[in-house]
Parts: C-alpha cells; structure tokens; sequence
C-alpha cells in the first residue's frame, strides 16, 4: 500500500518535472531544424520562475473567477496527468477515472479558461474563446469515439486496463488502430494548440486561439496556465504512448529494477514525440482557422470508421 | 371511503400513497385558497410557505418508499370520485415514488424560490392560484393508477400550466407561445387516448388489468408508436418540441423552472410507463426508433441552444437536448432487453433515470438563476448583459455550478449519468441485431457531440451573461436576488456536488427498480470500496467522484499555496491590456451572435441554412455597413407551417357548412345516419 502511494506520488511529480522540459526539448528541435542554436532545455524552467517572480497586473474589472481560473485550470490538468500511465500501470488512483472521465477532465480545464478570455470584456478574448469551443466540440467527440475503439479492443475504458492488454500483445495489428491512432494525433496537435491548427509562437490577433483567451493574464497567473499548458502536452504524449508504443512499461508485480526501465523508456517515449513533433511543425504551415474544422472532421470520421468495424467485427 | 388492496403500510399504519394523495388535497385546496389571498399584501408569500412544507414532506415520504427498495411494497388505492361505480384507481410502486422524488423536490425548490421571486410578480393573482394546482397535478399523473385518472390528470397538468404560460399574455409573444402550446398539448394527449384506448379494450382500463393482457405485435408496435408521440411531445423530442422553447421562457422564471426540468420529466415517466411497463416485452425495432429520436433531438437541440441570444429560450433548448439524452438511455435499454442482455439494459435504465434526476436539479436551478438575472435587469437577450458576477456574486455562483454540472464536467452530476450511457454504449457490440451495430456508434457520437456542444453552449450563456462588462445600464445597477431565492440555488448547488462526488448512492437507490422493469440488476454499488463506481463487473471500468474532486481541490489549493509562498503574491489593478487597443465601449465587445459564429458555420450552413451577408458602403460614402444574419428552423418551415397551412385551408372549407338552411342541416345529419348504418352492416 505505501509502495504503491509512494509511486503513484512518484508518477505525480515525475510529470511535473519533465513537463516544461519537453516544451523545451520540442522548441530546441524546432530551433535546431532552422539552422538556429535555440535556448536551452531549460529555459522554460527559467521562464516559469521569472513569471512567477513578477508582480500580477489585473485588468480593473476581472473578477474572482479570472483569479482562480489558473489553479483549476492546473489542477484539473494535474489530476489528469496522473491518472495516465507513465512509467507504470495499476496505480492506485488510476481506478478513480477511466479514459472518459480524462476527457471529461480536460474538458473541465478548458471549460475555465474559455469563461477567463471573456472575462475582461475585450474582443481579443471573445474571439479566442469562441474559436477554442468550436476546435473542442469536434475534437472532444472525437477523443471520445477513439475510447470506443480502444475500450472495445481492451474490453474497459480504464486506461491502466487498456494499456496493459497493448502491452501484452494480444491486440496485435488492426486496421480500427491505425485509424484511431491519426484521428488522436490530430486531436492531439488542436487541443495543444500546435501548428496547423495555432500558432503557439505568434501573438498575431487572426493566428491566435489559445495566445488570445490568455491575452490578459500576467506574471503568477500566466506561470501557471503556461505551466498547465505544457502538462497538458506531456499529458497527450503519454496517452498516445501508454497505448500506441506501451512497451517498458511497469505492471503492478514487477520488480523494483523493471521500474527504472519504465522511467527510463519513458523519457525516451518523450524524447521521439518531441523530435517528431518540432519535425512535424517545421514541415507544415498553419492554416486558416476555418479550415480547422476540416481538418478536425478528418479526425472525426476516422474515429468513427475505426469504432463502427469494432461495432460490426471484433478481429478488424 | 372504500379503499382496497390494503397492504402493510410503510409508516404509521396509513398506506404511502394515502398520505401522498392527502398531499396533492392541501395543494389543490391551495390552489382555491390562493385565489383569495394572491390580493392580500402576503398571499403569495403564505401559498408558496405551504407549497414549499406539502412538497418537502412529499419529497421525505416518497423517498422514504423508494429508500426501501427491493422490499417496498406496491400500493393501491381507490377513490370513489371520477367514473361513477369504477372510482379512481391510485398506485405506487419504486418507479413512482423515484418520479415523485423528482417531482416534489424541484416543487419544493420552486416553491422556496418563488418565496423570492414571487415578490416581482406584477400580477400574482394570474400565478398564484395556478401554481399549487400545476404541482398537484404533476404529483397525480405519476401516481395515476388507471388510464381515465392518467388522462385526467394529465390534461389538468397541461391546462394548469398553460395558464402559467398565458400569466403575462399582454405580451404577444407569449400568447402566440400559449397558443402553439394548447394545439400540441391537446395533439398529444389525443394520442395517448387512442393508445390507452388500444391497450384496454373492454373495460381493462386500470393499468393492473392492462399488464395481464397479451396484446398482437402490431397493434403493440402501433400504440408505442402512439406512446412516443403523445409523451414525447410534452417531453420535448425532436420534432414535436417547436412549443417548447415558446412556451418554457413565456412562463414566470419558477414556472420555467417547472415545466424544464420536472414536467418534461413526468412525460417521460408516463412513457417508461407504458413502454416498459404495460406494454410487454419490447421489439427491436422500437430501440432503432428511440435511439434515433434521442440522438437527433440531443444535437438538434444543443446546436439550437447555441444560436439563441435570450438566456430562457437557451435554455428551454437545452432542455430539448437532455430530453434526447434521457431518450438514448432508454433506447439502449429497450435494445438490450430485447437482444436479451438484462445486466446491460438495467444499466442504461438507470443511467436514463440518474440523468432524469440530474437535468432536474441542473435545469431548475439554471432558469432560477435565469429568473433572479431578469428579475434584476428585467433583460433576457444576452446582448444587453455582462459583468453580473460583480453585481451578483451568489447568483453568478450558482449559475456557474449549474454550467458545469449541465455541461458534464466532473465532478459534478451530470458527467456520472452520461459516463453511464457511455458505458451502456460500449457493451453493444453484444447485441445480435445488425441494424443497431451500425446505429449505436453513430448514436454515441452524437452524445459526445451533443456533450462537447453543451459546453461550449453554456461558455456562451455564463460568460456573455455574468462575465465581461455591462452592456446595458440596467445591469449596472442590478442587485442580488431575495434571500429565498438564493437559499434554493444554493439547495441546488449542494444536490449537484453531492450527487455527483457520491454516486454510488443515488445508482443503489435507483438501481432495485430495474428488477421489475428490465429484468436485471445492476452490481452493488455500497460494495465498492472507497466509494468508487464500477458498473459493469466484467469491464471493471470505474470512476471516482469523491477522489476526483478531493485531489483537484488539492492540488488547486496546493498549488495557490506553494505560489503565494515561494513567488510574488503582489496584485496591481490596471487597465485591459487588450493588445494596447482597449475598446472605450462595452458594446465592443464579444457579443452572443458573434461567439455562436464558429460554430454557426461548421453546422448551421446546412442544418439551419444560416446565411451572412455584409453590405459595405461603397467607396466614399460615409453610411454604416450592415451584417445581416438569416437563421431558419427547418423543422419549423417545413414541417409545422405546411400542415397550418392546410389545417386553414380545410377550416375555410369546413366553413361553409356553419350557414346552411334547415332543410340542408336535415339531410347532412340523414346521409350520416345512413352511412353509419351500413357501415355498421357491413362490418357485421
């Protein structure tokens, strides 16, 4: 019982830690594929202290619900971050939410921080408030559908369950994971805000979605929502890992060295998403933002296909 | 009195239902006594004080039945008032005690809300004395025990609050509303008097004769047709719910309140009742049918709700939505009983009834907050609003938990029931039927999307309305609602946390109704340990609302702590940065029309051939541009309009027949007698 605590505690600091670090790692990819040196792994780390180091300035009408905005938004983010395997499956709170209630969770946080952009009464934040609730109301059926498929290949929506049986092999190739495999990736880069679908780098208005809801947020305030922002990304990381490539994994018998494998594994699990993804940016341009729907509707349809053949067969 | 079928009384030696029905007496003498007393100075205040007392108890009586669950003991009661020597039959099983619970707790609420609100009523003499007999007859049709009473009651229901609707008919609006609310309400209880009227022929009309008769597989399919009609007009399914949305916002706040989230609630008890109850075992056929219905008006109704730009209309459309939520549930458990898979069918049973009883709590407390904004402002329409939060700190509170709860986000009510209806959807794939292979991921899609809309559907209405600055000047000077009035949001606010960080509760006093009416049961929740959720024993999938909401509260206070500790903790006020460009004037702002555009483009093009058009001035000329912006309602034009059209067109017709002479009158009511005759010989 206390082993298992001290793990799951492990796994909840274990994502705190490298969270910023892959949001350096994808830049300093990035920086390097432009013939630039780029700033440090690190720098991220730097960044989140120097904001939080500054004095807050809040517009005159914000209201509670813009302060305390920030901390659901992590809390929330946190909480789901912990919930999906790492380094390690059967965690002891992994039975308090299934790969739904993540959604669902990460909904919550987004819920929050589109209320926080129209909080002040500017355009700014409306503009990007209303286009974040069209991007999620594709991209969340979407995410949701792709847990049918996973749930009915695993036989539960628990995420420990389902990336134990990927571990095991008896899942084998099939045509419905492929298929949820994209429409993932895609939800993946729009609820992250990543090129093509926003521009994490631009402060231009007709770019910016997720850049304009923070438009007001400073100091402490910005710190944390940056903060939740890159938990998020490691969040998706790992998902798409724990499912996709869940070898190294820890199961809940397995002995103390085969954890420092898990670890191990896992930080290079992260490592290919950040070279792939900084790759992935460099090689594609942002498109316009009614385009996203598009693109998003991509990733529906292949949702959907993929959980209709596991509806109709259970072998595709 | 000549009571019968006494069987041992849960309290005190009088049978429930007896005590229920003594209830529903006071209500209506309330109804005569607020005749009188809405002119006095503290009429109202007396009448709602007495609601608020009948229905409370009603709520602990009831509850107290259900709480017994598999051991609570059908009652039956007979009144000798109504048909003569037949009486009026009364029953209470598990089924209508749950209803009752939900019924009478979202009367009390609104009784202990129009405490409040009703102090604002400009004509309480055209609300007070209908709302005790709008409650009565909520309580009577759930408890109805033959199809005369059910009829009755019904009709009373419907007439009653029609008169709630009409309390500010100087309002066009609103007598249009009533209007198209009296043709539907009348349309569906025609209905469901051809299907009472085909599932008891020959004097089988008390329902406990109905069960016992063995109906052909067609006329059962023709009077579920019937039943879905009839109880999903009322309800609100797309696409008998074109009243709905006139009719709800039309009625004072608390009415609203009723008729959302409770009286669409007793519709749907009178279709459990007789689909899965009276009916017999169900055909396949009839979950392909529900199923689509529900997922239809589920998206119809959320993307609607999007559009709209008055809070009340807005949420009379989302009512719209979870009416197709409820629907799907109980689509997925007509398909698993008759595919034969009970454990599944009891737990998309349950999942439809938590989700009754959640939209209940949610969608009253959402137009009382609703009320106390209109009530402040004396605005609906988004546009005129903003910054209330300021102005109505506990009001913005609620409204916002009411958000959540709405929109399924955990920890709250409303993202356990739709878990469970996912949950419900993934153990599908064992149904044999090939038809609902294909139906049932599609049908789950447009939960989620329906889900995924409501949030951004209620971003819309929490953010335009309390969020941002003033839009108008009246709601820079609007103050907080009565005391009353906040003490059952509040009430609300505390049902919605606990219901959805325990609900492993409210499934086990749900669940022992399932026995009766699906034939399975779900696993015993209490055996869980730590309060987790696991509602299917094979899946083990599993949810934990306690643990959920602990460890965000947690980690939100640890990391305000750590924060406040270890960095800067200072705070300047200065003004909206905004890119440099503040604009001067709150009408600048993100407006209810301009935030649902996104989304009106992805899917209003098609489903509501929403069209935009800017006309610009031409070079030189210094006049305004113009946006003009065209919605329509499909449904509406193409369904509604052509059949007034010819109602009309057959009424003028019809006309001529009112100016005939005598001689004329003579042979019509000849040539009648004459064709009814030889109809009759033939059919002979």
């Amino acid at each position: 019982m206390i082993l298992d605590l001290s793990l799951q505690l492990a796994q909840m600091i274990i994502v705190l830690v490298l969270a910023p670090a892959l949001m350096g790692f994808v830049r300093k990819v990035k920086s390097r594929l432009q013939q630039r040196q780029g700033p440090s792994i690190l720098q991220p780390y730097r960044d989140l202290w120097k904001l939080s180091k500054k004095e807050a300035v809040l517009a005159e009408n914000a209201s509670w619900l813009f302060r305390v905005t920030p901390y659901l938004i992590f809390s929330a983010t946190w909480t789901a971050a912990s919930l999906v395997p790492t380094f390690a499956t059967g965690l002891p709170l992994s039975v308090s939410a299934d790969l739904i209630a993540i959604i669902a969770l990460l909904g919550s946080a987004r819920f929050f921080l589109a209320l926080a952009g129209l909080d002040i009464g500017t355009s700014f934040g409306g503009i990007g408030s209303s286009r974040e609730v069209m991007i999620a109301s594709l991209a969340e059926p979407a995410l949701i559908i792709v847990t049918f498929t996973l749930a009915l290949i695993a036989g539960s929506t628990q995420l420990s369950v389902i990336a134990a049986f990927m571990t095991s092999g008896d899942a084998g190739l099939r045509v419905s994971l492929g298929l949820a495999l994209v429409a993932l990736i895609i939800v993946a880069i729009a609820e992250n805000a990543r090129v093509p679908v926003d521009n994490p780098a631009t402060h231009l208005e007709l770019t910016m979605v997720h850049e304009a809801m923070v438009l007001e947020y400073s100091a402490r305030h910005l710190a944390v929502i940056e903060f939740a922002g890159s938990l998020k990304l490691l969040l998706y990381v790992s998902l798409i890992a724990a499912v996709f490539i869940p070898w190294g994994l820890a199961t809940p018998d397995s002995a103390p060295a085969q954890y420092g494998i898990g670890v191990a594994t896992y930080i290079a699990k992260l490592a290919l998403a950040g070279v792939l993804l900084g790759v992935f940016e460099t090689t594609i341009a942002k498109m316009r933002v009614f385009r996203v729907p598009e693109f998003l509707g991509i990733s529906l349809m292949l949702a959907l296909l993929g959980a209709l053949l596991m509806f109709v067969t259970r072998s595709l | 009195m000549c009571g019968s079928n006494h069987e041992p009384a849960l309290m005190s030696g009088l049978p429930t239902v007896v005590i229920l029905l003594c209830g529903v007496a006071v209500l209506l003498a309330m109804g005569i006594v607020g005749a009188f007393a809405a002119r006095t100075r503290n009429g109202s205040t007396l009448v709602y004080g007495i609601c608020l007392l009948i229905c409370a108890t009603q709520t602990v009586v009831a509850l107290h039945y259900v709480l017994a669950g598999a051991q609570a003991i059908p009652e039956s009661y007979l009144l000798p008032i109504g048909l003569p020597w037949i009486g009026a039959h009364f029953d209470l099983d598990l089924l209508a005690a749950l209803f009752l619970v939900v019924v009478n707790l979202g009367a009390a609420s609104a009784s202990l809300y129009g405490l409040g609100y009703g102090r604002h009523e400009s004509q309480p003499s055209r609300v007070v004395p209908f709302f005790p007999a709008f409650l009565a007859a909520m309580n009577l049709v759930v408890i109805a025990g033959d199809a005369f009473t059910y009829l009755i009651s019904w009709e009373f229901m419907s007439l009653s609050s029609w008169t709630l609707v009409m309390a500010h008919h100087q309002e066009a609006s609103n007598r249009a509303a009533g209007y198209v609310y009296l043709v539907m309400a009348s349309f569906g209880t025609l209905t469901l008097l051809v299907a009472f009227g085909l599932l008891a022929p020959a004097g089988g009309y008390v329902f406990v004769d109905m069960r016992l008769l063995d109906h052909e597989k067609l006329l059962t399919g023709i009077i579920f047709g019937l039943a879905l009609i009839g109880c999903g007009s009322k309800a609100g399914v797309v696409p008998l719910h074109a009243w709905l949305p006139l009719a709800h916002p039309a009625a004072p706040s608390h009415v609203s309140a009723l008729m959302s989230g409770v009286m669409t609630k007793v519709a749907i008890y009178g279709f459990i009742r007789i689909v899965f109850d009276l009916l017999g075992p169900p055909q396949t056929w009839w979950s392909v049918v529900v199923l689509s219905v529900g997922g239809v008006t589920a998206v119809l109704g959320v993307l609607q709700a999007m559009m709209q730009n008055d809070l009340k209309v807005l949420l009379a459309y989302s009512t719209v939505e979870n009416v197709g939520i409820v629907f799907i549930a109980l689509g997925l458990a007509l398909a698993f009983e008759s595919g034969g898979i009970h454990w599944a069918a009891a737990l998309a049973f349950v999942a439809a009834l938590f989700h009754v009883f959640n939209h209940s709590l949610f969608k009253s407390l959402l137009f009382y907050g609703a009320g106390a904004v209109h009530a402040a402002t004396h605005e609906r329409d988004m546009e005129h609003l903003g910054g209330l939060i300021h102005r109505m700190p506990v009001t913005a509170f609620a409204f916002l938990v009411g958000s959540m709860a709405i929109s399924a986000l955990p920890p709250l009510n409303g993202f356990v029931s739709e878990w469970l209806t996912f949950q419900a959807i993934l153990v599908s794939p064992q149904l044999s039927a090939w038809g609902l292979k294909f139906l049932i991921p599609a049908v789950g899609a447009m939960l989620a999307l329906s889900a995924a809309l409501a949030a951004a559907c209620f971003v819309k209405a929490f953010g335009l309305a309390f969020l941002g600055r003033p839009r108008s000047s009246a709601t820079e000077i609007a103050h907080e609602a009565h005391p009353a009035s906040r003490a059952a949001m509040l009430l609300l606010v505390a049902l919605c946390v606990a219901a959805g960080i325990l609900p492993g509760y409210v499934i086990d006093t749900i669940a022992p109704i399932t026995d009766v009416f699906v034939g399975g049961h779900m696993p015993l929740q209490a055996a869980q340990s730590w309060l987790t959720i696991v509602p299917i024993d094979q899946t083990r999938s599993s949810y934990n609302g306690l643990f959920v909401f602990l460890f965000s509260a947690l980690a939100a206070s640890l990391g305000a702590y750590v924060i406040h500790r270890v960095a800067s903790r200072e705070v300047r006020r200065a003004p909206a940065w905004d890119c440099g460009y503040p604009d001067a004037n709150p009408l600048l702002q993100y407006s209810a029309s301009s935030f649902a555009q996104p989304i009106r483009r992805v899917f209003g093009t098609l489903l509501f051939q929403a069209r935009e058009t800017v006309a610009m001035p031409k070079p030189g000329d210094i006049g305004a541009a113009r946006f003009h912006l065209v919605v329509r309602d499909l449904i509406w034009d193409t369904l509604y309009l052509p059949i007034a059209r010819y109602v009309t067109l057959v009424a003028e017709r019809a006309n001529r027949a009112q100016s005939l002479t005598i001689r004329q009158y003579l042979g019509l009511v000849f040539i009648t007698l004459v064709s009814l005759l030889s109809l009759l010989a033939l059919l002979q």
